[in-house]
């Protein structure tokens, strides 16, 4: 009888661990099931990237369709190149699409921001964003208008 | 003065080689073939280690999560950010406080437990009982306390983060009044499950390993003498609560350190 | 030395040694099987170690421990716990395990080592409570059990298996004078009818004469004498005789080895 108590205990106890790391995956790590995590890599080439990091999200009109997977620096070019994990249900990225470094609110964090262009074709796995644009540096905002001031 | 460096070389010595019969005694431990009456002795350890603990883990992670709510609150407001509170609670949790104070509290609490009882089975003969009745006591004693012991910090972890995030939420949204959608959007985007969640409960089972071993091992190798057995159980505590924090940067640097 | 002729334990050149003093210095102890050998000597001569180190708990520094062509000392882990399915231990302190109840604790070996139904496990408990006079307090557990209780307890569940060897580390102490003789009787007639090996360390002279076939006194690290309660009593050496009739002085130490005693008081 003892014993009995004892299994049920540790069976509620085995029970909760379970539904604790479900509740982890589900509710606070936003996995859904059913999409699965399928989906595509695009590459863009940037001059700055300012803070982004892997993991930063990609957005379209500020709708989170994908994040940043790696950033390493293209030795050919001597720029950034970013690799960009998209959900493969967002298939309708025009290969003219642009791509800019965007902060959200004044201190908040890097994210990019992608805006489709009017090409009939699409973006493909592999696929290089052409058209970009690199994080606003503050510095550089600075030097640039006291070099305007001086100048005038 | 050489005396002085030959006393901390015979130290040293003598540490290595208590560390290397403890992994001596682990490895006999792990690999041994369970025998017939393995699994309910398990269960029997399950209970002891785990559902045992459950109440401090509970009561230590509800309050924790409603504290980091609150402080993160009063930073964020500032930056009118307060809807970061969620994600500053859960990522918090995940990635850090919930495998290291869950393996700090369960040293306290099962890990002194173990080394006690175990050194008093062996004050009481009752281990060189069990060997001479042709049972080795480290498969019937040392091995279902181990596993157990490395199965229910993970669980035990898992657990902390729920109530914690929970407790966090209590705070945030229905007193504080942060909107929920928010709160648990923006955990969502920044909560990502094979990163964080995952190397959270690898990080418990890390510390699961550490602090059991370090608890079983202290109990077989105590002095069996009261005084002895005090001793054990107070090094139990304090090495287990180390290495668990040494191992926590070394975890962390490796997997967050290129972030 | 007819005794000796078939022995179950040959010890041979035993030496063994806690830190600097030595409890064995090259001894010969044999076993004669079937019987009951007594180990008798002062306190701390290390006769619970000489238990141990039978039992593959201690190994020796030197020498050899044979029991049935198998040198226990050379025996690997393994090898170790097959062999110990042959011995019995009553250990000094009882050891009981306390989790456990009376019943479960000499059901314990049986359970371990046998695949007998649990009808046949719980008549052999029964049996071997019932043998030490606890059969009643089958259900109760080790914490209740008073100290001369939970001695016997233990033989029960020492003897549980019927093995070939019974190690009891006095068996008798704490026990009443009509317990004590229950158990001088169980122990003569467990080693008739079973036919086993038996040896008692034990300190209740008269009680272990009577029934013990083959006498042992250690001292010193040495074994001082041995032979039969006649042989013994008809030693003439003064060690013996002091040992015998329990006289406080002698050549036989009562005192563990220490300095002068008049020089340590003076010195203080
Ligand atoms: N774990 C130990 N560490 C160091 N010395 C020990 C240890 N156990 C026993 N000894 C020493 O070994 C000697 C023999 O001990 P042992 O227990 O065999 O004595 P004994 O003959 O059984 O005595 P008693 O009749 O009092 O039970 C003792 O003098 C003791 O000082
Ligand atoms: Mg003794």
């Amino acid at each position: 009888m003892r014993i009995r108590g004892l299994e049920l205990a540790v069976g509620f106890f085995m029970l909760a661990g379970a539904l604790a790391l479900l509740v982890l995956a589900l509710k606070v790590s936003g996995l859904t099931l059913s999409e699965g995590s399928r989906s595509y890599k695009v590459y863009a080439l940037f001059e700055n990237i300012g803070g982004l990091t892997s993991r930063s999200k990609v957005t379209m009109s500020g709708v989170k369709i994908g994040h940043v997977t790696a950033i390493v620096l293209d030795e050919d070019q001597l720029m950034a190149r970013v690799e960009m994990a998209i959900d493969s249900n967002v298939n309708y990225l025009s290969l003219d699409s642009s791509a800019s470094i965007l902060t959200s609110g004044l201190l908040g964090e890097k994210y990019i921001g992608i805006t489709t262009g009017a090409d009939e074709e699409m973006l493909q796995d592999g696929d290089f964003i052409e058209d970009t644009q690199s994080a606003l540096v503050l510095e550089e905002l600075i030097g640039k208008f006291l070099f305007n001031e001086a100048t005038e | 003065m050489f005396t002085k460096i030959q006393a901390l070389g015979a130290a040293g010595l003598d540490k290595l080689e208590a560390f290397g019969r403890s992994g001596i005694i682990l490895s006999q431990a792990v690999f041994a073939i369970p025998g017939r009456q393995a699994w309910p002795l398990f269960i029997q350890q399950l209970y002891s280690v785990g559902v045992l603990s459950l109440i401090i883990i509970i009561v230590s992670g509800l309050f924790i999560g409603m504290v980091l709510s609150l402080q993160g609150y009063t930073i964020l407001v500032d930056y009118g950010s307060e809807q970061a509170v969620g994600q500053m609670v859960a990522l918090s949790l995940v990635r850090e406080l919930s495998p290291v104070v869950t393996a700090l509290l369960f040293a306290g609490r099962a890990g002194s437990a173990l080394t006690a009882e175990i050194g008093l089975m062996k004050a009481t003969e009752q281990l060189s009982s069990l060997e001479m009745i042709g049972v080795d006591p480290l498969r019937r004693i040392i091995a279902p306390r181990f596993w157990a012991g490395m199965l229910s910090l993970p669980l035990l972890s898992m657990i902390f983060s729920v109530v914690g995030i929970w407790g966090g939420m209590l705070v945030g949204v229905d007193w504080l009044g942060i909107y929920e959608g928010s709160f648990w959007s923006n955990m969502q985007n920044s909560v990502d499950f094979s990163e964080d969640v995952v190397n959270g409960l690898i990080k418990a089972l890390v510390f699961g390993v550490a602090v059991t071993w370090i608890a079983v091992y202290q109990g077989y190798d105590s002095v069996p003498t009261s005084e002895g057995i005090s001793q054990a159980t107070t090094r139990t505590v304090v090495y287990a609560s180390l290495a668990v924090l040494g191992l926590d940067f070394i975890l962390t640097a490796l997997m967050f350190g290129d972030l | 030395m007819s005794y000796l002729d078939d022995s179950i334990i040959d010890i041979r050149q035993l030496s063994f040694a806690r830190g600097d003093r030595a409890i064995f210095d090259a001894v010969d102890i044999r076993i004669p099987r079937g019987k009951i050998t007594a180990v008798m000597g002062p306190s701390g001569t290390g006769k619970t170690t000489l238990l141990r180190l039978i039992g593959g708990q201690l190994k020796p520094d030197q020498g050899q421990i044979v029991l049935d062509n198998d040198n226990i000392p050379a025996l690997s882990r393994k090898e170790l716990f097959k062999v110990r399915e042959k011995m019995g231990m009553l250990f000094q302190s009882g050891a009981l395990f306390t989790d456990m109840s009376v019943f479960e604790n000499v059901a314990f070996p049986i359970r371990v080592h046998t695949d007998l139904s649990e009808q046949m496990i719980r008549d052999v408990v029964l049996m071997k409570l019932h043998a030490v006079g606890l059969r009643g307090a089958a259900d109760m557990m080790p914490s209740e059990l008073s100290g001369g209780m939970a001695r016997r307890v233990a033989l029960a569940r020492a003897i549980a298996l019927d093995p070939d060897l019974v190690m009891y580390d006095e068996p008798f102490t704490g026990q009443d004078p009509i317990a004590m003789g229950v158990l001088v009787n169980l122990i003569a007639r467990l080693n008739k009818a079973l036919g086993h090996t038996s040896i008692i360390v034990s300190h209740d002279i008269n009680e272990t004469l009577a029934i013990a076939d083959y006498i042992y006194l250690i001292a010193d690290a040495k074994v001082l004498a041995h032979g039969t309660a006649e042989e013994l009593r008809g030693n003439g050496s003064e060690q013996v005789r002091q040992f015998l009739d329990g006289l406080p002085d002698g050549p036989v130490p009562f005192h563990f080895p220490a300095d002068d005693y008049l020089d340590q008081l003076m010195q203080g």
